[in-house]
């Protein structure tokens, strides 16, 4: 039967170690084309202190990515050690874009990226160039081919369920490629990236600047940031992913948890701004409703609807019934009656196999489930509200902050007078860890939202696990959150050290810190 | 579909064997360094100079690793499944082990302090010992058979949990396979040192490539009569269909003792993947001896693919045998994707692995040359 502690632990070991990996990808994936953009002004401009920005820059790219390499390393195998029946049953599928993504990306950014720390006496300007080029192309391949991976989690199209072998098989390639899903969470994953690439640019110039300290250096790192973290903001509030939750009942139930919606309302919906809700009444208090906005931002119309939670969960009763029919015709068919009529009860009910399967929490027996285990399970297929309300709006919330911060910075740089702003440049170094709370929280919405499932409508994160101990998965999890934690610390460490430092651990004697720094710093600002 | 699904099932085995081999070759040079530098390297300056020979190459060759686990994923799910999560105390070892290369690397050198460069070393030389040795010690129960079986539902199923699952892994059969997994990737890390460094630090490097690769093929042979005369190996009995659908559960197997050397009567050329093995290795000894390391380099790589093939043909068409109950063995023909999967992958290795090849050679010659302690020296702020 079900070990409902080892299913939290496998669960929380995943959510650590992904979220963990996920303080040092965003940083990579804004940084790097960034890094791009102040190499390329070196060599069309000659300037040097544009080759010294790419350099100093690339440090803390550095030290930010050797813990991104590190932790991502668990993300590849820990399908197969902590999630066999889901490697087994969606393998077939899943398995495809994490396999390109090595093939693409993985080796394109990594192959690279050591002639970009090493190489720079070795390769002319040109070559350099290119290289720095093909590291941010290949991170930003690696989040395109995991974002397909998982948003075919979300909305598993192009693949069919085959009883012979088991498993979910792909039917078309195209169509996980291009699931909308994927596409709209590609665009908005790697904008997030952009902007946390952006903020942390500007709040260490910033900071440099209240210094009074290398200020042609920070002015210029400043302006490239700005710049960048307009564009990047604006990429993610105006194709933020909420217009793929209209695709698929798992996104639908996400919106619907994520907006508290207990009831569905005539079009367009109303957005509830704050509330305080109630999960066993299915009700909310406080509730400060902006008039049309949910329906507006979700579904990109003033007709479409969007549907409350209540409805859901009866819609859901009605498929786990039909899941029931699903699981009895494909034990038969597992048991070797192949008879027509068995087959096409299979076909006409596969759909709903996974919700059948979330009796499985139930009973081992689940055709013979009883209506009372229907209903749990019906009300199952409905993620905890509260957690999913407050974190999509603690994310909003920084999403917004961080417009207001980048907008002003834009601003205020293109009028030159960036220096003088102290309020403004104290609100950005204090405002550092903003991006990495978008986009934590971020995160937590999707993938918790998901629940129930593993694989939306498919394979319930209850049975996708490995078989194995509680006690195996408390070594790991401490294992994993002690070791990370000491990596953290070094990093942090090594961040501060060379933030406070600054582009003085160049050692090209022109900056801050220096001898003889003060002309130099002069003749490269 | 130009290609049927039991030719592709059978190129699957062949290109998972290609990526481990390249992992070996690229990687495996890596850990090799990895383990001696806290011996090769005297002085600072010396151990800056051995970690620069690969700086700029380690991250690039590690993704053999990760494309292996990732390719195995996509062509081999239930491999993926049965193994990772049956081997998984191993497989822990093997990560946290691997998280200290990324970081030593990059950190190492940054701050100037002797203890903290030192416990960097040292965290290098962990990172590329552990692995090299569970990799071997991992074939070596591959070859002994793996304590799993399937369900009706196809979920695995093993015995043991945290210790009661690790130590069994450690018998003396498989300890021989990590000896020589760990001798054979740190010779071939001493190859690449003797080419890219100089004296003293080469000439440590030559004396060490020879002596291991003497142990190499010592530990070699041993193992080839260990298979042949003490452990079992598995014979498939009853085959059904090679293109039907994967179900594993649907062959028959038995046990038998010298049943790893069939394939070697059955299909005689397959005699030439040990020659490879014992012929590269023995070679690069002679060239080192001959101070002709780059020869050597490519003599140690064949050899590493030799073994590697070995192990892989002995044990055609498993690929991961089950001690517990052998019918539920994982074969090259009950394990793999479904046709259309395959077809989709075969076609992303063929346009993308030559991309990989040709940019990560641009990459080599690009940093060709002798590391130095000059070089360090003069490049002390951006060097490793």
């Amino acid at each position: 039967m079900i070990d409902p502690l080892f299913v939290e632990l496998s669960r929380w070991q995943f959510a650590a170690t992904a979220m963990y990996h996920f303080l040092f990808v965003p940083l990579t994936l804004g940084l790097s084309w960034m890094l791009f953009m102040m190499e390329s002004a070196y060599v069309l401009t000659d300037n040097v202190v544009y080759r010294d920005m790419t350099r100093f820059w690339g440090k803390l790219f550095g030290i930010n990515f050797a813990v991104g390499v590190a932790t991502g390393l668990t993300m590849e195998f820990e399908f197969g050690t902590n999630w066999a029946y889901y490697s087994h049953y969606v393998g077939d599928v899943f398995g495809a874009p994490l396999a390109i993504e090595g093939l693409m990306a993985f080796f394109l950014e990594s192959t690279f990226i050591g002639l970009f720390f090493l190489g720079w006496d070795k390769l002319t300007k040109r070559q350099h160039l290119a290289v720095t080029f093909f590291t941010a192309l290949g991170s930003n391949l690696s989040a395109m081919w995991i974002l397909v991976a998982n948003g075919w989690m979300q909305n598993p199209v192009g693949s069919a369920f085959s009883p012979e072998t088991m498993r979910m098989e792909m039917t078309s390639f195209t169509e996980v490629l291009f699931n909308p899903v994927a596409q709209v969470k590609f665009v908005h994953t790697v904008a997030a990236g952009y902007v946390t690439g952006a903020m942390f640019v500007l709040a260490i110039s910033a900071w440099y600047m209240l210094k009074g300290r290398d200020l042609g250096f920070a002015k210029r790192s400043f302006a490239i940031a700005a710049g960048f973290g307009m564009a990047s903001i604006l990429s993610v509030i105006v194709l933020g992913d909420e217009s793929g939750y209209t695709l698929g009942d798992v996104q639908k139930t996400k919106l619907a948890a994520i907006e508290a919606e207990y009831e569905t309302h005539p079009a367009p919906a109303g957005l509830t701004l704050f509330a305080i809700p109630d999960e066993q009444a299915m009700e909310n208090s406080y509730s400060i409703k902006l008039p049309w906005a949910l329906g507006l931002i979700a579904t990109r119309s003033t007709t479409g609807e969007v549907t409350g939670i209540k409805d859901l969960v009866v819609k859901h009763e009605e498929r786990i019934r039909s899941g029931i029919e699903a699981y009895d015709a494909l034990q038969r068919l597992r048991a070797g009656e192949r008879s027509d009529e068995i087959s096409a009860r299979f076909d006409l009910h596969k759909t709903d196999l996974g919700y059948g399967l979330l009796l499985k929490k139930y009973t081992a027996s689940v055709v013979d489930a009883t209506p009372e285990q229907i209903a749990l399970a019906a009300r199952d297929t409905i993620p905890p509200v509260a957690p999913l309300f407050v974190t999509f709006r603690l994310m909003v919330l920084a999403g917004v902050l961080m417009f207001f911060l980048i907008s002003a910075s834009l601003y205020f740089s293109m009028r030159r007078t960036i220096e003088r702003q102290r309020w403004l440049l104290k609100a950005l170094v204090w405002s550092l860890p903003l991006p990495w709370i978008a986009c934590e929280t971020g995160w937590f919405v999707a993938e918790f939202g998901r629940q129930p499932w593993a694989i939306g409508e498919v394979l319930p994160t209850f049975l996708a696990t490995s078989s194995l101990t509680s006690g195996d998965l408390i070594f790991s999890l401490t294992g994993f959150i002690t070791f990370y934690t000491v990596l953290l610390v070094i990093e942090l460490f090594l961040m501060i050290k060379f933030t406070r430092l600054g582009p003085a651990s160049l050692g090209t004697g022109r900056y801050h810190g220096e001898n003889g720094h003060a002309a130099a710093a002069h003749a490269a600002g | 579909m130009i290609l049927d699904y039991e030719t592709l099932k059978f190129i699957w085995w062949i290109l998972i064997g290609v990526l481990l081999i390249g992992f070996a070759i690229a990687d495996g040079m890596d850990m090799g360094v990895g383990v001696l530098l806290p011996f090769l390297g005297k002085t600072d300056e010396e151990r800056r100079v051995i970690i620069n020979t690969v700086g700029p190459h380690w991250d690039g060759n590690q993704v053999w690793l990760i494309t292996a686990g990732g390719a195995i994923f996509a062509a081999w799910p239930a491999v993926y499944a049965a193994a990772f999560s049956g081997f998984y105390m191993a497989m822990l070892l093997v990560l946290f082990a691997l998280f200290f290369r990324p970081v030593g690397f990059d950190y190492r050198s940054k701050i100037e302090d002797p203890r903290w460069r030192n416990s960097w070393d040292w965290a290098l030389f962990v990172g590329g010992l552990v692995p090299a040795l569970i990799f071997g010690v991992a074939f070596g129960n591959l070859l002994q058979g793996v304590p799993f079986q399937f369900d009706e539902f196809l979920r695995s199923h093993y015995q043991g949990s945290l210790l009661t699952a690790l130590l069994p892994l450690l018998n003396p059969f498989a300890l021989l396979a990590g000896i020589i997994s760990l001798a054979m990737l740190v010779m071939h890390g001493a190859m690449w040192l003797q080419i890219r460094t100089e004296a003293p630090v080469s000439d440590r490097a030559r004396s060490v490539a020879i002596w291991l690769g003497l142990v190499v093929v010592l530990a070699f042979a041993g193992a080839g009569l260990w298979v042949a005369y003490g452990i079992d190996g598995f014979r498939v009995v009853t085959q059904p269909a090679l293109d039907a659908p994967s179900n594993p559960l649907a062959k028959t197997v038995v046990a038998e003792r010298g049943a790893w050397l069939s394939i070697y009567h059955t299909v005689p050329v397959a005699i030439l993947a040990p020659i490879i093995g014992f012929g590269g290795i023995l070679l690069a000894v002679l060239l080192s001896v001959l101070r002709r390391p780059g020869l050597g380099f490519i003599a140690s790589a064949l050899g590493m693919a030799g073994i590697i093939s070995t192990a892989g043909l002995s044990m055609f068409p498993f690929i991961l045998p089950s001690s517990l109950d052998p019918n539920s063995s994982l074969t090259v023909w009950d394990a793999p994707s479904s046709h259309f999967t395959l077809t989709v992958m075969f076609w992303a290795v063929v346009l993308l692995l030559p991309l990989v090849l040709s940019y990560t050679a641009w990459c080599y010659t690009r940093m060709w040359g002798k590391v130095t302690v000059d070089g360090i020296r003069a490049g002390s702020h951006t060097a490793y």
